[in-house]
């Protein structure tokens, strides 16, 4: 980085006069440093001042103490279990609850839309590469809080509970939610979740254990229907060891809404869609570049020492697509998240959202402001050092 | 090349150009002395709700209008003598605290509960209040919905960080019932949720309710307000602590209207209650007493007040009398001796 | 700037030497599958494309100012365009003053129009450009003098003030992105330091708390009796936002500058600021360009989310109409006409990018 023309050499002369100390470059960098800090500093400490001075002279509370008052105030969706009578900061682990599910959420969905779009767009097929050249262009284009806002009024004048939408017995669309039948709420499902994170655990060690052994013997194993059976046969497998109950909650109008089955509401929709085919339209555009930029060479050697056409995909054009792919999805995937805080436009209760409130009810707007920036700037870093270790994953071995 | 670096040059070079013009923009020398301030300045800052009718709402032409709006004027007309010299700035719910508290206005009259929380804690002052209401619900009327108990479960849209949301927080506890909450900070937002049947009931002051039944909705008798108030809200203009003398002023300006009515010192007649004998009026008025003078403004200020805005009752029946948009009973907010709480310290 | 690719397919041109049945052969029906996915698409296509032109144009009302009319109609009701196009085009700006506006935008985009073109590339005409654009501009929208109506900025609204933050944006950004770029390659440990730190910190947040702290709490920063206006408070947030970004892709193309540069720059004695500013700079820039478009582009679509401050800028001030109780079921019409435009703009920008990197690569500029 610093390898450019001043590292030249003149630090190391020794100064013999006033005028050689004067110019001599060590001497004039360390002085513009020096200034540039001491400015930096004053800049800091004036503004600090001025804050305490305007605080205290106006009477204004500051300190993080009121995170710990209770906050009196309800949310709509929670995860966690939260009252008015809990605390501010439990209404924030809420607020930062709801903003990962809905990133989660939609990262899943822009990576799959977004990786479908993206090989439409390299299909070969001009009339498939123009539809999704369009869908990239609009979804792309359009600001996203355009698209949730569209999205959360479309949602909104979808008919009352009273007259949804039936899909079955199975579901009903409303412009209160989407409410439809899952299983009946049981223990087993708890034990079905820890199966599934064992069994993806398991996948991975044998995937890697396949790789190892390929590279000592040269032999090839198929790790794919092995996986996907760990993945997916042990939860079914403690399912039916659990007796496999298969009673299944309906939803049924009771009050203003249906009562059981799941709901997701339009708020938690609205956003969802819109981020995330906001994010697809980019990673498509990702996707496309990573995988014209595997050379054509590449795909022809594979051919020509009769590689399955299977193995073509996964084990020289994906490799090599990913690499190129898997910075930018990165910094796509921070945006994703940061885009999420649009939620306070549609009502869906995230963490700037509840943030709002809190600076509203206490008046504290710095400490209510700081905070929520310290919070996105963690998930920020922590997303941006676990794509860092997938890419480390996916780059090229150099042996 | 060259070229592209000139025009980098030029981009430069006009940036600096629009940072230096718009930073021209008049900055407001509010040396704790705020009155000077804004006599310096040559208009008053008032802080309104950005769009809540009868209190304060932008026609179509972008003219202010409403009860709030009002009150900004009648402080304009006792700073300047001319209630025109007001510069209304739309505060969302969100801003409205942050906005008194740096100086961006130099008083905050936007439908503002006076509660002790924000009084010591947000370094704010508040007037004597102007408006009595308190948290009322507006529901679609084929909802079947009659009282508070027919709420339990339902879906209720509200404005973040209001009293009203903590009002309905401690209102469901007490009664052991649920609810969901939708909150948007947006006002027009948060109506077309309530119109629009997301929400089973729209919670917000009962004073601005009637008008977002006029002029929000399409068949204004699709929806009803539930019978009951249901909290306490004194609405009451706000001022930055530590600044006596304006406070002071807001103040008495309050005050002025109130007397004003109980007097008989209107709109129509305040001309000839110039010439009136009785003692109590002339001091209002200006006519005799030095109080205006004291109180560093001309000593015909609540005349201006009157002439130009009005009294309580001429305020009032402009924005919520019969034959507005949105009428609504005067409840408490009649003078005391009318059986409301309306009490104006004496003007002596 | 064609890369290799596994399939990509040539464009479909007429005047080419392949005939349109070959082309066909080879893009639409190479095989069996291929084929089937060809009739399946034109069918959705096909059928979306009629269902959009009955809703659009058969049904559809266009000229009315009865919302009756519209109702009654199975299609879309564009008329709602023409009865609100004014306050969704120009917010709360006075009414009788929306002329000034319709002249604002004519004058900007004339400078812009102008400024776009190559054969204006020279400070001599495009500085005094302009200011003098920016100078009518400003006149036009505060007002004040030549009789002109003073409009406070508060009540600024619509395209215009679309417009002004867009600019605002570019204009403040760019000059800091550069500074910041140049800080992070700078061989000042320090000036290094606190460019990584910046930049890191403020990519980490959403904007909207930057555009919180722009409005809430920068007052407050501010000694007592100094007031620096709300709306460059609000650009200038959004403008540090949008450098750190660019700071990033301008550092990329710094970095791809060839090493040779600075060396033969060092050799001829050129300093610091001398090298950066006629050998670096002008380098890193060209490489870099298609990202700063990117970048640009998106600097035009997070205008909007001004929206969340309560700033009336075209999207606020359409939601605030669509609020209208006689209008509101016609708001997918007024959402995509405001798509349209920012469509519109998005994608002449990107178009004119492609044009630039074109010229570049013939060596025109």
């Amino acid at each position: 980085m610093q390898d450019h023309y001043h590292a030249a050499p003149t630090g190391r002369n020794k100064p013999r006069s006033l005028h050689d100390l004067l110019y001599s470059k060590a001497i004039r960098t360390t002085f513009y440093q020096v200034l540039m800090a001491v400015a930096i500093c004053a800049l800091g400490l004036f503004l600090y001042n001025n804050v305490v001075d305007n605080l205290t002279r106006q009477n204004i509370a500051t300190g993080f103490s009121f995170l710990g008052q209770v906050s009196n105030f309800e949310i709509g969706e929670k995860l966690i279990p939260y009252t008015p009578r809990s605390t501010y900061l439990n209404a924030l682990m809420v607020g930062l609850v709801n903003t990962l599910v809905v990133s989660a959420a939609g990262i899943i969905i822009a990576t799959v839309v977004g990786f479908m779009v993206g090989i439409a767009r390299v299909s070969g097929n001009w009339m498939l590469e123009r539809l999704a050249l369009t869908y990239v262009e609009i979804v792309r284009n359009v600001p996203v809080i355009l698209q949730a806002i569209f999205w959360i009024v479309v949602l909104r004048n979808l008919p009352p509970p009273k007259n949804a939408f039936v899909l079955g017995e199975f579901g009903f669309l409303t412009n209160r939610g989407l409410y439809f039948a899952a299983p009946a709420s049981t223990p087993v499902h708890f034990w079905m979740w820890l199966a599934l994170a064992f069994g993806i655990v398991a996948c991975i060690i044998g995937t890697v254990a396949a790789r190892r052994y390929r590279e000592v013997t040269g032999r090839y194993v198929d790790m794919l229907l092995p996986g996907l059976a760990l993945i997916l046969g042990l939860p079914f497998l403690v399912w039916l060891v659990a007796g496999a109950p298969t009673e299944i909650s309906y939803p049924v109008p009771k009050g203003f809404n249906y009562v059981g089955g799941v709901s997701i509401s339009p708020e938690f929709t609205a956003l969802l869609i819109g981020i995330s085919m906001y994010a697809s339209g980019f990673i498509a555009e990702i996707v496309r570049s990573g995988i014209q930029a595997t050379p054509k060479g590449q795909v022809e050697a594979a051919r020509a020492i009769a590689l399955k056409p299977r193995f073509i995909m996964r084990y020289v054009i994906l490799p090599q697509a990913m690499r190129v792919i898997v910075p930018p999805l990165t910094s796509q995937y921070v945006s994703l998240i940061k885009n999420s805080s649009i939620a306070v436009v549609v009502g869906y209760p995230d963490l700037v959202n509840i943030g709002n409130t809190m600076m509203n009810q206490t008046g504290q707007a710095v400490e209510a402001i700081a905070v929520m920036m310290i919070v996105y700037l963690g998930i920020s870093l922590t997303a941006s050092l676990v794509m860092n270790l997938f890419n480390r994953f996916v780059a090229i071995k150099e042996r | 090349m060259k070229d592209l670096t000139k025009v980098f040059h030029s981009g430069v070079a006009s940036a600096t150009l629009a940072v230096m013009l718009l930073s021209v923009a008049p900055a407001a020398a509010e040396s704790g002395d705020t009155i000077k301030a804004i006599i310096a300045r040559g208009e008053l800052l008032c802080g309104v709700h950005p769009s809540r009718p009868g209190f304060a709402a932008p026609d179509d032409k972008g003219n202010w209008a409403g009860f709030e709006a009002d009150y900004c004027r009648a402080l304009a007309a006792v700073v300047f003598g001319d209630a025109t010299k007001v510069r209304f700035v739309a505060l969302s719910s969100q801003q409205r605290f942050p906005g008194i508290q740096s100086g961006e206005v130099d008083v905050l009259a936007r439908n503002v509960s006076a509660t002790m929380g924000r009084d010591v804690s947000l370094g704010l002052n508040f007037t004597p209040p102007i408006f009595y209401t308190g948290t009322g619900f507006l529901v679609h009327v084929d909802s079947g919905i009659e009282k508070l108990e027919d709420l339990d479960g339902a879906t209720i849209c509200m404005a973040p960080g209001s009293t009203t949301e903590q009002n309905i927080a401690s209102l469901f506890s007490a009664r052991g019932m649920s609810y969901t909450p939708i909150v948007i900070e947006d006002n027009k937002q948060l109506v077309a949720n309530y119109v629009e049947g997301r929400c089973d009931a729209l919670a917000k002051d009962k004073a601005a309710l009637p008008g977002v039944r006029a002029i929000d909705t399409e068949n204004p008798e699709e929806h009803k307000m539930l019978p009951g108030i249901f909290s306490k809200e004194p609405l009451a203009m706000a001022v930055r602590q530590g600044d006596d003398h304006w406070y002071d002023l807001v103040k008495w300006t309050v005050y002025a209207t109130f007397v004003g009515e109980e007097m008989g010192v209107s709109q129509a007649n305040v001309d000839e209650m110039l010439q009136s004998p009785d003692p109590d009026v002339q001091i209002m008025l200006g006519v005799t007493g030095d109080l205006g003078e004291k109180m560093g403004v001309s000593q015909d200020w609540a005349y201006q007040a009157i002439k130009q805005v009005g009294n309580y009752e001429d305020i009032y029946l402009r924005h919520f009398g019969p034959g507005t948009p949105i009428e609504l009973d005067r409840d408490l907010n009649q003078q005391w001796v009318d059986g409301g709480i309306l009490y104006g310290f004496p003007i002596k | 700037m064609a890369s290799p690719s596994l399939a990509n397919p040539a464009p479909f041109d007429p005047d080419a030497r392949m005939p349109a049945v070959e082309w066909m052969k080879r893009n639409l029906f190479k095989n069996a599958f291929q084929s089937v996915l060809t009739i399946i698409v034109s069918f959705a296509i096909m059928s979306l494309a009629w269902l959009l032109f009955r809703w659009g144009v058969l049904d559809a009302v266009f000229v009315t100012n009865d919302p009756q009319v519209c109702r009654e109609a199975a299609g879309a009701c564009w008329a709602v365009i023409g009865v609100k196009h004014r306050p969704m085009l120009f917010g709360l700006y006075p009414y009788e003053e929306h002329w000034r506006l319709v002249l604002m935008i004519v004058v900007y985009l004339a400078t812009v129009v102008i400024s776009l073109w190559p054969r204006f590339w020279n400070l001599r005409i495009l500085v005094p450009l302009w200011i003098a654009s920016v100078t009518a501009i400003t006149v036009l929208m505060f007002g004040g003098v030549f009789g002109l109506r003073y409009v406070p900025s508060n009540d600024w609204g619509g395209l215009p003030l679309t417009i002004i933050l867009f600019t605002g944006t570019v204009l403040i950004g760019m000059p800091v992105a550069v500074l910041l770029a140049l800080g992070r390659r700078s061989p000042l440990p320090f000036a290094r330091g606190i460019s990584v730190i910046f930049i890191e910190c403020l990519r980490g947040v959403p904007l909207i708390t930057i555009l919180f702290v722009a409005v809430n709490v920068f007052p407050l920063f501010l000694p007592q009796g100094m007031e620096v206006n709300k709306l460059l408070r609000i650009t200038v947030g959004i403008a540090i936002f949008f450098a750190c970004y660019q700071a990033e892709v301008i550092r990329g193309g710094l970095q791809a500058v060839p090493r040779g540069q600075y060396e033969a720059a060092a050799s001829i004695n050129l300093s610091y600021w001398q090298t950066t500013r006629r050998i670096i700079l002008p380098q890193a820039m060209r490489i870099a360009l298609p990202s700063i478009t990117n970048h640009i582009v998106a600097a035009m679509k997070n205008t909007s989310f001004v929206i969340i401050i309560g700033l009336f800028d075209i999207l606020t001030a359409t939601s605030a109409v669509m609020q209208d109780p006689l209008w509101r079921r016609y708001y997918i019409e007024a959402y995509l006409f405001i798509a349209f435009i920012y469509l519109f703009f998005g994608y002449a920008l990107s178009r004119y990018a492609r044009q630039v990197e074109k010229w570049i690569n013939i060596g025109r500029i």
